[in-house]
């Protein structure tokens, strides 16, 4: 294995020794060969088959299979049924308030642990603290919620053990409340991760100066941190609000089967072999994530920041 | 809002924002492991309990239970499947991101373009990705299976991942460290073994294990591309579906305790790492 890693670094390494008679080409082509391997596997298992489905969602079916054609039937389909229009308005809904929470949630962790946290190895366990629960399946943390929710759960036993209530509280699972909990139990670590890194990039020099001028605590937070970490603030934004427009069983499980997402309605079609359909919603969908990353990334160019 | 008096002790002076925060982070954890207690503690629950409180005669009935390969799912198989498929998942992630990462040093036409569509092949949403992948192997007449469509929908997922943290790795590199091997006559074989990788390594680690923990947890991509035999998120999702047992929790406890253990290994690894090299350069 660490033969294969080192290989093109060997050859860049021979690239650089060269240089001197011909360095332009050889030191592209060897940035070439390195990411041709990624290059290539996108393409072929990323770029095609979107294409394909592309292809796909203009397709004619019927129960026995698929046939080519260029029909926008399958278009027309989604903007004119209002069940799955409420589909998409939901997904919609769920994706805005999580990205409020794990921004508001994950911003304050982030700062507090690069800024507040001032021993290193407490950070670090503060922040595998974060991360743990990351490794156990996605699947079995969302189903967590249900003993500890529930109308004999945890949570309501505890509520009614102080008297706070009588009956249990019923609005705590399957209903909108769960799924948002449940999201943000996921997902708050994509943000916190990424604003980290941005916030620990902050020149500490820059806050002090900020303060020696007189800027308020509040006026250093927007003129100079949050400015400063819009990086990573884009990025995790963009991980949550596509981890969350791609959901697939979330919802289906802590709304108790009463909602749908995009993505779970999809599969419903996949699974009933209506593949032009479902291809259809897939383009849609693509369509609408691509636009959100897209405006994300116009107000931070991500790629200059990383490279950074 | 009094300023804080720089001048004469910046180091203990807490303002109040510490202590606000400090107990958000204290709220957070709490919300983060909350649910995930519960569940470390009903996975201890007797053969007749159920998937609530109260705990009737607490067992290790369901710890047995995983393993005991049942009619609904085989639990084992599906689990040796699924490291399989994530250790080459990581061993491919790691060759081909850190080459990736290292062609990003210099700029080179199209860097762009590949960067955008790692970006791209990322924020999909997952299904989707297998079910193109799906469709083409349709298309060609080829049975999904987990070596194949698997692996490719996975590495869809792993490999820009790995790509974004290599250039936080690479950042974070010195190239004069390498100009400085050279100039004192290290030969391009010798820099890379004794300079590069060295440095590179703690986050070559950390590529190697976020990309096993993807595939090991990833459902999504996988469910339309995996074929006949299924992965453990797979196996515990047909679970689920038919019914819910205290294994399920057992499972999370187990994976929990072995996510721990590894996390142990790497620090104590990096941490090693980090001795002998100061240690080293000591002399």
């Amino acid at each position: 294995m660490d033969a294969l890693a080192n290989a093109p670094d060997i050859l860049s390494a021979t690239a650089e020794n060269t240089r001197h008679r011909e360095w332009r080409l050889p030191r592209r082509a060897v940035s070439w060969l390195q990411v041709l391997p990624l290059t290539a596997i996108l393409v072929v298992l990323f770029a095609l088959p979107t294409l394909l489905f592309l292809v796909v969602s203009f397709f004619d079916y019927d129960r026995t299979g698929i046939y080519p054609a260029f029909l926008l039937d399958s278009y027309r389909e989604i903007f004119t049924s209002a069940s799955t229009l409420r589909v998409y308005g939901s997904t919609l809904k769920f994706a805005a308030i999580v990205w409020a929470i794990t921004l508001f949630l994950g911003f304050n962790i982030a700062y507090f642990l690069i800024f507040h946290v001032r021993n290193p190895k407490i950070r670090i366990i503060f922040f595998l603290l974060c991360a743990i629960p990351f490794f156990t399946s996605a699947i079995i943390r969302t189903m967590a919620w249900i003993p500890f929710l529930g109308r004999s759960g945890v949570f309501n036993q505890a509520v009614m053990g102080l008297g706070f209530t009588s009956q249990p509280l019923s609005f705590l699972l399957f209903s909108d409340f769960s799924v948002v909990i449940a999201y943000v139990h996921l997902y708050t670590l994509l943000m916190i991760g990424p604003i980290a890194n941005s916030l620990s990039k902050i020149d500490r020099s820059l806050v002090e100066a900020a303060r020696d001028a007189g800027a308020s605590r509040w006026q250093i937070m927007a003129h100079v941190i949050i400015p400063l970490s819009k990086t990573g603030i884009a990025l995790g934004s963009i991980l949550v609000i596509t981890q969350v427009m791609g959901d697939y069983f979330v919802v289906r499980q802590m709304s108790g089967g009463q909602s749908a997402s995009i993505v779970s309605a999809l599969s419903v079609e996949i699974q009933a072999m209506q593949y032009p359909p479902a291809a259809a919603n897939a383009i849609v969908l693509v369509v609408i994530v691509a636009l959100m990353v897209g405006c994300l990334l116009r107000i931070v160019d991500v790629r200059k920041e990383l490279m950074k | 809002m009094a300023r804080v008096p720089v001048a004469e002790n910046p180091i203990d002076a807490r303002p109040w924002t510490f202590y606000a925060l400090g107990f958000l982070f204290t709220l957070y954890l709490l919300f983060l492991y909350g649910p995930m207690l519960v569940i470390y503690a009903l996975s201890f629950q007797g053969a007749n309990g159920g998937v609530t409180f109260p705990i009737v005669e607490p067992s290790l009935e369901w710890f047995r239970d995983v393993w005991r390969p049942g009619q609904m799912a085989n639990i084992p198989a599906a689990f040796w499947r699924s490291v399989t498929l994530a250790g080459v998942v990581s061993l491919v992630t790691v060759v081909i991101s850190v080459a990736a990462g290292l062609a990003y040093r210099r700029p080179f036409p199209g860097a762009a373009i590949v960067f955008y569509l790692a970006v791209s092949s990322l924020v999909m949403p997952s299904l989707l990705v297998g079910f193109g992948i799906g469709l083409g192997f349709q298309f060609f007449g080829l049975q999904p299976d987990l070596f194949t469509s698997a692996l490719g929908a996975q590495l869809t997922w792993t490999l820009p991942f790995g790509l974004l943290t290599m250039f936080a790795v690479i950042n974070r590199f010195n190239r004069s460290w390498e100009e400085a091997a050279t100039d004192l006559g290290a030969s391009p074989l010798q820099r890379l073994r004794y300079v590069t990788l060295p440095i590179l390594l703690p986050g070559i680690l950390g590529v190697a294990l976020s990309a096993f923990t993807l595939s090991y947890d990833e459902y999504a991509r996988t469910t339309l591309t995996i074929g006949a035999r299924n992965t453990l998120p797979l196996e515990i999702y047909a679970l689920i579906s038919s019914q819910t047992t205290p294994m399920l929790f057992a499972l999370g406890t187990l994976t929990t305790a072995v996510s721990f253990l590894l996390i142990a290994v790497a620090l104590f690894v990096v941490l090693r790492m980090q001795r002998r090299r100061e240690w080293t350069s000591r002399i």
